[in-house]
């Protein structure tokens, strides 16, 4: 009401061939490509480097994977409760989400073949001579963990393009029925979202010590995984403010509400990470503590190694943001709320890069094939991304709630 | 207490008349009006509505809300006096040993931390809404207009108060009906004809 009625022009919500934004799947294609041949090289060196090489590939498309995952969470949710507010984002949403697929052919032969390096229950030999892994064999094993891989992914591909596609022929026809059906559709989705994210958490990530369990840790995984969409999502929402396809689209409002969820999600991270910790920490048992002291205790040489990492993790990725996201004035500031955003995401590569390499250092140790990965799988990513986006328009121009977000005020 | 003292503002005193209250049809044209008598420089001046209406605060021209603050200090208060409790009643006051962990084991006291903040801030968010929002206040002299009964069921008003500095009895009402008031009337401070039903004004 505060404002006349504003005029976008549907044409402004298309990427033009020749624009910057056109330019990028193949400047990010191009980059991915040669840093994944440059990874590949440098894992061939040696075979302490192609360890190296699966873990931090691991690290890689885990991170770019939970941005995705992240985003198809949002869409599911926001058909869920038929929210208003952020349509004018969803379809960034909907084409990250969709990058899914493309990260499943860059995780499923990379880990195939690092099988051996990344995951020590896979060792017949060691175990024939241990116990607790005789035990949790019957999930711990190679046929299930790709049975159940080829499902999480076949899922989460199923989903996403389900959504993009369902709302992208919205844009054409107008259809309303669509978006009921996606709403009546979404619960059972989320449902289906949560146990798969849950045991893929299991078998990626916490099984690389297979020696430890902690139920919490599904909702860790996923914790982190909001927190990083939403930070992606920020982003993205800010750079096509800047090159003006949101002109008069997306508001202070809506950055807004996109600040109070990752501020919400980054304490919601820190009271689960917290709460896994504190009932590991009080119970003291042996089985379930030696996780926390690899990252807490360093080895003998360098005691402070790890520590040093997991006090980065509870300061940067909770204590910092916490105070840094509170303001109103804050998540209503372009400068500041791209800042907070760029932040998150760093601290939650920080955050899947503390839950892999513990496994493979004793000793917190950097390798350039940590960066090398990151830049392969990211440029796959970004192309990925670049090219889903430019196939359309930017928001779900015929949304039956499209007015509704585009006059939305927080009260 | 000083909370049952508020029938009528301390400003008040000398007045006849407690100001002028209009009524409008429309949440739209409500909202027009409070962009006029914000513009026209009004400063002791309300809008009541029966809903909320979205963007009112801005056309009002009203300040942010000090409360975030108060509720952060109070919140803030409430985690660390929980902190120094637990610690005192470990280190000093009742020193036990529990399963083989040191005296001081601070993330065994981050829940009743948590707790504490939680506590501080609810309290400081409901109370200081309380006291910012002046209530409770038993009576107003608003409640003297028969017209201001429909506040509560499809009445849009706005009052503007006698003390205000630009107010003037015949202008500010005349003022008021240009912007689209269908109702304008004077409100009195004290009716003694209306005693009997409530108000305690003696």
């Amino acid at each position: 009401m505060a404002h006349g009625p504003r005029i976008v022009h549907l044409d402004q919500l298309v990427i033009r061939p020749g624009s910057g934004w056109a330019r990028l799947p193949l400047i990010a294609g191009a980059v991915g490509f040669v840093f994944t041949i440059v990874s590949i090289v440098l894992a061939r060196s040696s075979p302490e480097s192609t360890k190296q090489f699966f873990h931090s590939w691991l690290v890689a498309v885990v991170f770019f994977l939970c941005i995705g995952l992240g985003c198809l969470f949002f869409v599911l949710i926001h058909h869920a409760t038929k929210a208003g507010w952020g349509v004018v984002v969803r379809r960034l949403a909907e084409n990250l989400a969709c990058t899914v697929p493309v990260l499943a052919v860059l995780f499923i032969p990379v880990v195939a073949l690092g099988m051996y390096d990344l995951f020590h229950w896979t060792h017949a030999d060691a175990v024939a001579h241990d116990r607790l892994l005789q035990v949790k064999e019957p999930w711990l094993n190679e046929t299930g963990f790709w049975i159940r891989t080829v499902i999480y992914f076949v899922v989460w591909s199923g989903l996403a393009l389900y959504f993009r596609n369902a709302s992208r022929r919205q844009d054409d026809s107008g259809d309303e029925a669509l978006s009921r059906r996606m709403a009546r559709f979404s619960p059972v989705a989320v449902a289906v979202f949560a146990v798969t994210l849950t045991f893929a958490g299991f078998d990626w990530l916490m099984s690389l010590e297979p020696h430890w369990y902690s139920t919490m840790f599904g909702v860790y995984f996923f914790a982190g995984t909001v927190v990083s969409a939403f930070a992606a999502l920020t982003v993205l929402t800010l750079a096509f403010e800047r090159s003006g396809h949101f002109r008069g689209v997306v508001t202070g409002e809506h950055f807004h509400d996109l600040g109070k969820l990752l501020f919400a999600f980054t304490v919601f991270w820190a009271y689960i990470a917290f709460s896994q910790f504190f009932l590991i920490w009080y119970a003291n048992i042996p089985e379930e503590t030696n996780w926390f002291l690899s990252r807490l205790h360093g080895t003998d040489h360098n005691p402070a190694n790890w520590r040093a990492a997991t006090m980065l993790l509870a300061i940067g990725h909770f204590a910092v943001p916490f105070f840094f996201l509170m303001p109103r004035t804050i998540k209503r500031n372009r400068t500041l709320l791209l800042i907070g955003a760029l932040w998150m995401l760093a601290m939650h590569l920080w955050d899947v890069f503390w839950l892999v390499m513990p496994n493979l250092h004793r000793e917190m140790t950097f390798s350039l094939l940590d960066l090398t990965s990151l830049l392969g799988v990211g440029g796959v990513f970004l192309a990925t991304a670049g090219w889903l986006l430019s196939r359309g328009s930017l928001v779900p121009s015929r949304d039956p709630r499209l007015v509704e977000s585009l006059a939305f005020e927080n009260i | 207490m000083g909370l049952m003292t508020l029938d009528v503002p301390e400003a008040s005193a000398g007045y006849s008349h407690y100001g002028v209250l209009a009524r409008f049809e429309t949440a739209k044209a409500l909202y027009r009006a409070c962009e006029a008598v914000r513009d026209a420089g009004y400063s002791k001046w309300d809008a009541l509505t029966p809903f909320p209406v979205h963007g009112l605060e801005k056309a009002m021209g009203l300040k942010p809300s000090k409360l975030p603050f108060l509720v952060l200090a109070t919140g803030l208060s409430g985690a660390g006096l929980g902190f120094a409790l637990q610690s005192w009643v470990h280190i000093q006051g009742y020193p036990l040993i529990i399963s083989g962990k040191p005296l001081f084991t601070w993330p065994a006291f981050v829940p009743v931390t948590f707790e504490l903040g939680v506590l501080g801030a609810a309290l400081g968010a409901v109370l200081g809404m309380f006291a910012f929002n002046k209530l409770p206040t038993y009576h107003h002299p608003l409640f003297r207009s028969k017209n201001f009964t429909r506040v509560t069921d499809d009445g849009l008003f706005i009052a503007i108060e006698a003390w205000d500095p630009k107010y003037d009895d015949r202008d500010t009402a005349e003022f008021l009906s240009g912007l689209g008031a269908v109702e304008v009337e004077h409100v009195p401070i004290d009716d003694p004809a209306d005693d009997s039903d409530g108000g305690g004004a003696a």
